[in-house]
């Protein structure tokens, strides 16, 4: 870890960007808007293939993260939540994961160095973004063959191991795994990360952030926040939390229950809010920071953002509600062998 | 040695073993046969029966064992009463472990790694395990052998801590030793040690190795008594006894083949414990001596709870489909089928029943995903049981195959079909034909291929919000395209008011949202049903209409207009060339004892059954096939006690209109003492619709519908009261008395239904003769039903006039309570109950409507003009109210 990154996260509560989508939502670009000039004559549709603007509308990408960091945000996430091969297949564009994946992060790098020259003394950091791809390793798609699977383990790994290393030689400060619903495939992540590692001889902080999907207070994948925990721990993460799904009054319960256990820094980017019947997110900025807040003065966070509907005003207003809060004491944790199936196991010895 | 406190777990960590192919004869069986459901049963009842670990192991040389922990593992995945606990991946091949990591998301046990290859493929398996997030245990074994004796096991484990430890960075919580648990009393003496080697080498560990634990496979040990399982069972008690205190604190033990210490036979404990502590010379052949006297005593049976079996088998159904379980649903389908009349209502009834339950379970968050895909695995088992009977009685009744073709597509833009796939699956269960596009299809190919395949429906799902914008688009373009058949919008994000307000004003054809899969069915059915389709159309048009006249009103502030704009939007009337009808009387006129005969014709009988909770409409009901034979026999118990009503008098009918020169002034309707229409006799109030109307719509008022003072038209209202409950409370008195709750509620059912019918019968009477407005109007009951007839009779509380406190003032005009015998409660009901009052209107244009909510300024107004507080007003009418 980087001795600002360790230093900054001593002193104080860091900010992460808000939602990436939301925000190249409001450019309303058109299918030519995706293609650019480069990819004009790309055989199959590409609109709504927004990693894909990291290649072909840098300016609005730079200019996204330009905001969030204007706001508040100590660190922005890349533009690469589907640049993976198995997502990026969906457009055809499976070729172009690498390259997706190492400009993305060019452009945060970038941006953040911007900033952190103007005001050295706010270091600004870059977050490369694994996301969950669309396929789940451990649900069958197909009701009547529930082992059948459309991804493997090992699929993963070669997936997830080409996202990291383009985000690595992109300039990326931390690799994120995020918005995890099947823990699987952040294993698999984890595997493919730690591969990397040891190949290129240099090692990134880990960041986690799983979802819980619903009212049933698990992943989609069924487990716990508990033994989301203890199924991921073995990466050694910088931090662990949650992301998405769900806005900051819903999942609460889920930081404090992680805060508990966790003896790593804590994250949590939630929604704004939860969608209406029209499927909007309308939490507002100050509704939004007013929640986290009251989280950051009750002790349960290192790192904080936005996820889905979120957008500059609600970083800038939680930027300043959580400035002058104490970040969150990292617990003493027994040592104890924990396992995990769907639900928490703990072999306590006295 | 130093002695140290031994920490240890306070609980003996249970590991289940009946999910190995090389200690269960009847797992390996299953196995081999391919029999994986039986063989998830067998993983599901361990977990039921507390073990907290369960290991799976499968090397068997007739099997691919990686193959076979792959399939099981992922099977397991879709259990979630079985993967709620961690797993223990059990080979001694490398290759099945790794292939056993790569499919368990939570954090699993290896089961084993040593250095008996050496210490590099020790470091490297370690270093895997490490990365792939496990624990391990590792057995006491090197490049010489597995350690037998108390000082070699302790050698082997200490040198494997240090290099995990400290060489690999392996946690030390996270390793588990095995010092390998041997057979004793084999009659080789160099075996009798063997029980005592592993508890004093557990102790040493323990003391030495922190963090770490212990485990081993228990059953081991008495291996030499097989066939008789007392004595083995407390040899495995005995043995668990000493080694536990030593600080073992897991192990792979039959829970089921386990006996309580303290409650073994004195003599056989004793005898035993000498051979497991190796305490006499001649303890093996002193065990042996007393062995075959407890042979014939019966094991403990390890017995799963089903007491659920016991149940009704619909009940059973519903069990099997909550929980998932497939063990007994071809016999449960099978006896349900023997009980019902057709296979098909067998699906019908009590499975669907099940499905709603999980459809129900399902949306409040007590099951998730994994345990609704699985129910709807149970239920295409019992439905692929019965689908051969099905077309045996479709092959007699000549019926076509299926009762539909369903297209179904995840919209473009959206990867996510999970919601989508079950929802597939229940139709198809419910035999309909499914065409099934997959995930980002954009809207040319759904179109094209519904066309092609001439399906009878489309479904449209999708998770994420840009989805909702495309169903809208494929909503569009098939109005475009001139489409005519239904939609069905689902999927998470989705919401009836987004379908009402977004997607269907796009197309002309139903597009109706289906809140879960469990409600696919139904929606389908009546879609495509002959008869049903255009009430349930109609029913979900106007649903949706008040959806979206809701969802205006709550939308925006800007929808919200001012009661003076209100009144300029009145309905208009062009009064010049209309005359108004002159009642045959001015004043009241009362009905003693009406004739109840008169009344029992012009029941409207649906609301009846709705009452009785029994969904259909009148006379359909008695026909249909879940509800039909409950139906008839209530409405033949209806008809008895209609006839006893009215032989024995158990009810009187009371009745008084009056009608009343009238003018509206604004929105209140003025009362006239006489046709001077000098002096004001009342003025009855009335709210107007305040909401934003749409052009060629208007903002109604009851007032609208009488002549303006300044028409100079002679306009007039009417009022009735009407009631049928006089008698009742006696007659109830009866029956509560007798404790006939059946015929209690079925007497005031009736008697509501006749006061119903009384007012329709009245009105009718008015109409005909004393308003005398129709004097030829000859309708049927059921077009008096649906109300095709000119005139209205409002009532006040109800959404034209929303307001229950008129009602004092009406009473007084018509002396209700000396004319009819009703009379109001402080909060304005009616006594008795079985009474009906309203206003006569009796313009052929008036038509009932619903004020909805209205503003502060028309409160304000309204309580001024009847002359009340406003904060009385407010509270009368705050379900009005913004």
């Amino acid at each position: 870890m980087s001795d600002q990154l360790k230093q900054a996260l001593a002193n104080r509560i860091l900010v992460l960007d808000g939602a990436m989508g939301t925000m190249i939502q409001r450019h309303k670009l058109d299918e030519a808007g995706y293609r650019g000039t480069r990819f004009a004559d790309w055989p199959q549709d590409v609109k709504g293939n927004n990693d894909l603007l990291t290649l072909t509308q840098p300016d609005i990408i730079k200019d996204i993260h330009r905001q969030y960091y204007a706001a508040g945000a100590d660190m922005v996430e890349t533009n690469t939540f589907n640049s993976t091969r198995v997502s990026q297949a969906d457009y055809g564009m499976e070729d172009l994961t690498y390259e997706l994946n190492k400009e993305g992060a060019c452009l945060a790098r970038a941006v953040a160095d911007e900033f952190s020259i103007r005001e050295p003394d706010k270091p600004r950091f870059v977050v490369g973004t694994l996301g969950p791809t669309s396929r789940t390793a451990s649900l069958s798609p197909d009701v009547n063959n529930p082992a059948f699977r459309n991804i493997t383990f090992d699929e993963l790994v070669e997936n997830y191991t080409e996202s990291t290393k383009g985000l690595i030689e992109g300039g990326a400060d931390i690799i994120m795994i995020e918005t995890i619903f099947d823990t699987l495939n952040a294993k698999a992540a984890i595997f493919a990360i730690q591969k990397v590692f040891n190949e290129m001889n240099r090692e990134l902080p880990i960041m986690i952030s799983g979802t819980i999907t619903d009212a049933s207070g698990r992943t989609l994948s069924g487990q716990t926040a508990e033994a989301f925990w203890y199924s991921v721990r073995h990466a050694n993460p910088l931090s662990i939390g949650f992301n998405c799904a769900l806005g900051a009054a819903e999942l609460r319960q889920h930081i404090v229950s992680v805060s508990k256990i966790a003896n790593v820094f804590v994250s949590a980017h939630p929604n704004a809010g939860l969608p209406n019947e029209m499927g909007e997110y309308d939490e507002s900025p100050a509704d939004m920071a007013g929640q986290l807040k009251e989280w950051a003065a009750s002790g349960l966070l290192n790192i904080i953002g936005g996820c889905c509907g979120t957008e500059p005003s609600h970083i800038k207003a939680i930027a300043e509600a959580v400035a002058d809060e104490k970040p969150r004491a990292i617990p003493e944790i027994d040592r104890h062998m924990r396992l995990a199936g769907l639900e928490p196991f703990e072999v306590i010895q006295q | 040695m130093k002695t140290k406190e031994i920490k240890k777990s306070p609980i003996f960590i249970n590991v289940g073993e009946r999910t190995n192919v090389t200690g269960s004869a009847k797992f390996k069986k299953l196995i081999l046969n391919g029999d994986f459901a039986e063989a998830l049963d067998v993983a599901r009842q361990q977990v039921e029966a507390g073990a907290q670990i369960i290991d799976v192991n499968m090397d068997e040389a007739m099997l691919d064992s990686e193959q076979a922990m792959v399939t099981f593992l992922n099977l397991i995945a879709s259990e979630p009463d079985i993967s709620r606990v961690p797993i223990m991946i059990d080979s001694s091949k490398w290759s099945v472990i790794e292939a056993g990591l790569k499919c368990v998301q939570g954090k699993a046990v290896v089961n084993s790694i040593s250095m008996k290859e050496g210490v590099e493929n020790f470091k490297k398996q370690a270093t895997l395990i490490k990365n792939y997030g496990a624990a391990a245990v590792v057995m006491a074994f090197d490049e010489d052998g597995q350690a037998d004796t108390r000082d070699r096991k302790v050698e082997i484990c200490t040198k494997s801590y240090d290099i995990l430890v400290n060489e690999v960075g392996f946690p030390p919580e996270d390793i588990i030793f095995d010092p390998n648990i041997f057979a004793v009393a084999t009659g080789i003496e160099d075996h009798n040690n063997y029980g005592v080697d592993f508890i004093e080498a557990t102790r040493i560990i323990k003391e030495t190795l922190p963090f770490c634990h212990v485990s081993g496979g228990v059953s081991n040990v008495s291996f030499s008594f097989r066939g008789n399982n007392p004595v083995r069972e407390a040899m495995h008690s005995v043995f668990l006894y000493h080694a536990i205190t030593a600080g073992m604190d897991m192990g792979i033990v039959n829970a089921g083949l386990i006996t309580v210490y303290s409650e073994i036979d004195e003599e056989l404990r004793e005898r035993v414990e000498d051979v497991i502590l190796n305490r006499r010379a001649d303890a093996t052949d002193r065990l042996l001596d007393i062995a075959e006297k407890f042979r014939g005593e019966k094991g403990v049976q390890i017995t799963e709870d089903l007491s659920w079996r016991e149940k009704s088998v619909a009940e059973r159904l519903s069990h099997s489909l909550v929980k998932g379980i497939t063990a007994y649903i071809e016999e449960d389908t099978e006896e349900a089928r023997k009980e019902y009349a057709q296979a098909l209502e067998v699906i019908e009834g009590p499975l669907m029943d099940g499905m709603n339950r999980v459809g129900d379970l399902f949306g409040s968050g007590q099951m998730f995903l994994p345990q609704v895909v699985k129910s709807a695995r149970v239920m295409k088992q019992s439905v692929a049981y019965l689908l051969p009977f099905i077309e045996a009685e479709k092959a007699k009744s000549g019926g076509i195959s299926t009762k539909g073709k369903i297209l179904m597509a995840t919209v473009k833009g959206d990867v996510h079909d999970i919601g989508k796939n079950i929802v597939g699956v229940v139709l198809q269960c419910n035999n309909y034909e499914i065409v099934d596009l997959g995930v980002m299809v954009p809207y040319d190919k759904i179109l094209k291929t519904a066309k092609e395949e001439k399906v009878d429906i489309i479904g449209l799902s999708g998770l994420i919000t840009p989805s909702l914008e495309e169903m809208s688009q494929v909503a569009s373009e098939m109005q475009r395209q001139d489409f005519t058949i239904p939609v069905m919008i689902g999927g998470a994000t989705t919401s009836k008011v987004h379908t009402a307000v977004k997607i269907a004003p796009n197309y002309d054809h139903p597009v109706i949202h289906v809140l879960d899969a469990s409600r696919a069915v139904g929606v389908a059915s009546n879609l495509l049903s002959d008869t049903l389709k255009a009430d349930y159309v109609a029913k979900v048009a106007n649903e949706y209409q008040d959806v979206r006249d809701r969802h205006a009103r709550k939308k925006s502030s800007k929808n919200r207009i001012t009661i003076g704009e209100c009144r300029a939007n009145k309905f208009p009337i062009d009064w010049a060339t209309y005359t108004p009808p002159k009642p045959s009387f001015l004043g009241v006129k009362s009905f003693d004892d009406y004739d109840l005969g008169k009344l029992v014709d012009c029941i409207d009988w649906t609301p009846f059954f709705r009452t009785w909770e029994l969904a259909g409409t009148y006379p359909k009901i008695l026909r249909d096939n879940v509800v039909g034979e409950i139906a008839s026999n209530l409405f033949h118990d209806a008809e008895a006690m209609l006839k006893s009503i009215q032989d024995e008098k158990w009810l009187t009918a009371r009745a008084v209109i009056g009608f009343w020169p009238a003018a509206s002034v604004g929105d209140d309707v003025a009362l006239y003492t006489d046709d001077n229409r000098t002096e004001i006799l009342d003025k009855v109030p009335f709210l107007r619709q305040q909401i934003r109307k749409r052009e060629g719509s208007y903002n109604m008022c009851l007032a609208d519908y009488v002549a303006p003072q300044d028409s100079g038209k002679a306009d007039y209202l009417g009022g009735f009261v009407v009631t049928t409950g006089i008698g009742i409370e006696e007659k109830l008195k009866e029956f509560q008395a007798t404790f006939d709750d059946f015929n209690d509620i079925l007497l005031k059912s009736l008697a509501d239904r006749l006061a119903e019918a009384f007012a329709e019968h009245m009105h009718q009477q008015v109409r005909r003769e004393y308003w005398g407005y129709a004097p030829d109007e000859a309708l049927s009951n059921e077009e008096l039903i649906r109300e095709r007839y000119d005139g209205i009779r409002p009532a006040p509380g109800y959404p034209a006039c929303p307001d229950h406190t008129t009602k004092p003032a009406l009473f007084k005009l018509l002396d209700g309570t000396n004319n009819a015998g009703v009379t109001l409660t402080d909060s304005m009901a009616m006594l008795p109950t079985a009474s009906v009052s309203g206003y006569y209107f009796s313009h052929p244009k008036s038509q009932y409507f619903g004020i909805g909510k209205i503003a502060e300024d028309q409160l304000e107004d309204y309580a001024k003009r009847r002359n009340m507080d406003l904060e009385e007003a407010r509270r009368w009418l705050s379900s009005n109210i913004i």
